[in-house]
């Protein structure tokens, strides 16, 4: 006999009311995604060429380091989220399953810290092959 | 998944005919999972490389501008505007609108289009400006 009341039972088998928040996160940072890569392809097309100089002399600026300090946290956490929902979906045996969004985790946050982390180098001036 | 075998599944997958917003439902996906993995490594490339030195921006861009890197920069830039055009489609019908059959199926046609015309276009203008 199993010494459980059915609330425990059932407790961590689904979204237990996460699974609204997760859907709003997701579009919320889609809305914010479309306004900053919207002004970054503008940015991108606009600079006289992808030249390491052009680049990073770009990003110097305030008005362009913080918009791509946003843009790299908000793109990471919207594909954090869609990536998590894919292997929900396909990854059907539990332990996989919690191994593989672990893993997730882990990798979005590695990838977002050293882009962020470049971006910052470059913004406070750090990079001495082109001063 | 438990189920039982005897008990009949319900219509899946297989027995509808075919349409523009299946396509999109499921490009949005695979587009998405694209970004997430090839677009995010080659824009922490890019970005680690330009605050790393000359010598480090150097080598990206001479992967990026091989046949390989470009026809890699080619495939992301439209996974990119498809999914940023399926994005606002998906967005619209949260709002409940764009359930109607024909306009559902005119604006999966119009993501569809506008997501090459968008791809040829920036590539028409990079290639302009350099």
């Amino acid at each position: 006999m199993r010494m459980e009341t059915p609330l425990g039972r059932v407790r961590g088998l689904g979204s237990a009311r996460t699974g609204a928040h997760h859907w709003w996160l997701e579009r919320l940072t889609s809305i914010a995604a479309l306004v900053l890569f919207v002004w970054f392809i503008a940015s991108i097309l606009r600079l006289p060429s992808l030249s390491h100089g052009d680049v990073v002399g770009w990003l110097r600026e305030p008005l362009a380091a913080v918009p791509m300090l946003l843009l790299i946290v908000t793109t990471f956490w919207h594909l954090k989220l869609g990536l998590q929902v894919i292997l929900e979906d396909y990854v059907h045996e539990e332990g996989m399953k919690l191994f593989s969004i672990v893993l997730l985790n882990f990798f979005v946050i590695s990838g977002a810290a050293l882009a962020f982390f470049s971006v910052l180098k470059i913004a406070f001036g750090g990079d001495a092959s082109n001063g | 998944m438990h189920r039982n075998p005897s008990r009949p599944l319900s219509p899946h997958l297989t027995i509808w005919r075919w349409g523009p917003h299946m396509f999109v439902s499921i490009a949005n996906r695979v587009t998405g999972a694209g970004l997430a993995t090839v677009g995010a490594a080659a824009l922490v490339w890019w970005l680690a490389a330009a605050a790393t030195g000359a010598d480090a921006y150097a080598t990206f861009v001479s992967w990026a501008t091989s046949w390989i890197g470009i026809a890699i920069g080619v495939g992301l830039t439209w996974a990119f505007f498809f999914h940023l055009l399926a994005g606002i489609r998906h967005l619209v019908m949260d709002i409940g609108a764009g359930f109607e059959l024909s306009v559902n199926k005119f604006w999966a046609n119009m993501t569809i289009l506008g997501s090459v015309v968008l791809t040829a276009l920036f590539w028409f203008l990079i290639l302009g400006v350099k």
